[in-house]
């Protein structure tokens, strides 16, 4: 269905600054910004020329320390904020010729609900804490334009077994889950619609080992089974991995380091990475 | 009560309340803001409703006001006797006879005419409300048409209940565009709503936003492919009093034998009925 040698999701020139701006933050080039706010104006700028590709049934980790930016490009690509400036494409999506940060609302909720699938780091973002878990799932379909409810029921059940939740508790509201149960709930929900893009923010932060295992074991299959392309964010080596074939590493909302997980790990080129990769337990 | 403008309301403030109903007219079904004045009844107590009436009522119109089908209950009879005092127009209980008329969570039975307008009190005019508490993303979900929320809400009914179990207010599109809260009607009425040959106009004083269906406009009922909106099943009950059948019926238990009996819930419709003034 998507061309393997052309990437499915194509980001360029990524910006996402919180505050105006000042004439010296501005005039500044961005390499010498040290850290990632400007100490006149206090602008944060979260992600600077963030350009990266994701090609069709890959993995692609995206690591780095706190305030990196990390989570700010997942929330920037499923349009929970608005970008300063950048672009990014999907392939097959109008002609993969149609910026989709300058889409209008209505098509940037066509894309939410039919191209891209997404797990909070945090499930009460992702999550109606007093819908039923089956009506959660049914959230995402209704929105692409599902009206059945025979159909939506019994995918969501199909979901749901798929990661494991009791089928005596899939009408049972998130809010009385586990954290590892509401993380599953968020994976089965993003893959409702049968994405091509998976972003994954952090989804075993917060999680005790097992529980963590289960969950990236979960991941690896449904990537085996369904061949979605995946975003995973972590700030966590071991996610990345286990879980990534390609990594990029993000220092102060740029990205300074990209290339093969191994590569990444084995050789790393930028001071930041090496430290990063030397205090990995 | 001469020392009263009238209709209660000085002439600026009526044309502003007609301007937001024009507009009303002429977004089928999209809820217009307005200057919800204070008014000698509390708010949530059919202020909206009442400042329409006040806005649009005229010397030649008779004027009916009914709460649940009822034209004597405390709340009708004061609306209608503040209307009476501030303007001198003709009261009625014969639907057929109004011009006006003013309902809380009823369409009268008989079928309403071109002639005639109904004004609706609503207590709560966002159908996204349950849902969404912030106004200003519920006006950015109407905007882009985004119902999703509220097909969810319907959604986890059937879940837990079956059915989609709204006793009332169950949320309908208007014109292929806005969805709207009819009011807290019961569903029997929803469909009096479709191709309406009066102009429905509804009031919330309270959420200070007037809405509209106007003449001969598409109203659906929101259903599921595989569950199809359903009205309250009325046809196996008979009004003890005038014999109707096929009516929005009130349910009530004799003190004396505790049967259960079932009455009529439009009380002029009944009553019309007993005096042979319309066809059994």
């Amino acid at each position: 269905m998507y061309d393997k040698e052309q990437p499915i999701l194509t980001i360029k020139n990524l910006r996402k600054q919180f505050g105006k701006g000042c004439t010296i933050c501005r005039d500044l080039d961005d390499k010498n910004i040290q850290k990632n706010f400007c100490p006149v104006c206090q602008t944060v700028y979260a992600c600077r020329d963030v350009s990266f590709e994701l090609y069709p049934a890959e993995i692609l980790g995206v690591v780095g320390e706190s305030g990196s930016g990390k989570s700010t490009l997942m929330k920037c690509l499923y349009f929970d904020q608005d970008v300063t400036s950048g672009e990014a494409y999907i392939q097959g999506y109008k002609n993969s010729n149609a910026n989709i940060f300058t889409e209008t609302s209505q098509q940037k909720k066509y894309i939410r609900n039919h191209l891209f699938g997404m797990v909070y780091q945090n499930p009460y973002l992702g999550l109606r804490m007093n819908f039923s878990s089956v009506g959660n799932i049914a959230e995402k379909l209704i929105g692409a334009g599902s009206r059945n409810v025979g159909f939506m029921t019994g995918r969501a059940q199909e979901l749901l077994g798929n990661v494991n939740i009791p089928i005596y508790r899939m009408k049972e509201a998130p809010k009385n889950f586990s954290g590892g149960m509401q993380q599953r709930v968020q994976i089965a929900k993003a893959l409702s619609n049968n994405p091509p893009i998976l972003l994954l923010d952090e989804v075993t932060t917060g999680l005790d080992l097992s529980v963590q295992a289960n969950v990236l074991d979960l991941i690896k299959k449904i990537q085996r089974d369904l061949k979605i392309s995946m975003l995973v964010v972590s700030h966590d080596l071991s996610v990345i991995r286990i879980l990534a074939d390609r990594t990029i590493v993000m220092l102060n909302g740029k990205i300074i380091e990209q290339g093969l997980t191994d590569q990444i790990l084995e050789d790393p080129q930028h001071p930041y990475t090496q430290q990063l990769v030397h205090s990995l337990l | 009560m001469k020392s009263y403008n009238f209709a209660f309301f000085d002439e600026g403030s009526k044309r502003e309340i007609r301007r937001a109903t024009l507009k009303a007219i002429a977004l089928p079904g999209y809820q217009v803001p307005f200057a919800s004045r204070e008014m000698p009844i509390a708010r949530g107590w059919g202020t909206g409703g009442l400042q329409l009436t006040l806005s649009l009522v005229g010397k030649d119109d008779k004027i009916k006001v009914i709460d649940q089908g009822a034209d004597e209950s405390v709340n009708a009879v004061n609306i209608k006797k503040l209307i009476k005092n501030t303007t001198d127009v003709e009261e009625t209980e014969f639907t057929e006879e109004a011009t006006l008329i003013q309902s809380r969570h009823r369409i009268p039975e008989i079928e309403l005419r071109e002639d005639q307008i109904l004004v609706l009190q609503v207590p709560i005019p966002e159908p996204l409300r349950e849902i969404e508490p912030s106004e200003y993303i519920t006006k950015r979900l109407h905007a882009d048409k985004e119902y999703s929320g509220i097909w969810l809400m319907l959604f986890e009914r059937i879940m837990k209940h079956g059915s989609m179990a709204t006793g009332a207010d169950h949320p309908v599109l208007v014109n292929n565009r806005y969805v709207m809260a009819p009011s807290p009607i019961p569903r029997f009425d929803n469909h009096k709503l479709n191709n309406s040959k009066a102009l429905i106009l509804l009031g919330a004083g309270r959420e200070k936003k007037i809405y509209a269906v106007p003449p001969y406009t598409e109203v659906q009922s929101l259903a599921f492919e595989d569950y199809p909106f359903e009205v309250e099943n009325m046809d196996d009950k008979v009004c003890r009093l005038c014999g109707a059948r096929g009516v929005f019926m009130d349910e009530l238990i004799d003190e004396e034998t505790k049967e259960k009996y079932y009455q009529c819930n439009d009380v002029s419709y009944c009553l019309q009925r007993l005096n042979n003034e319309i066809a059994n």
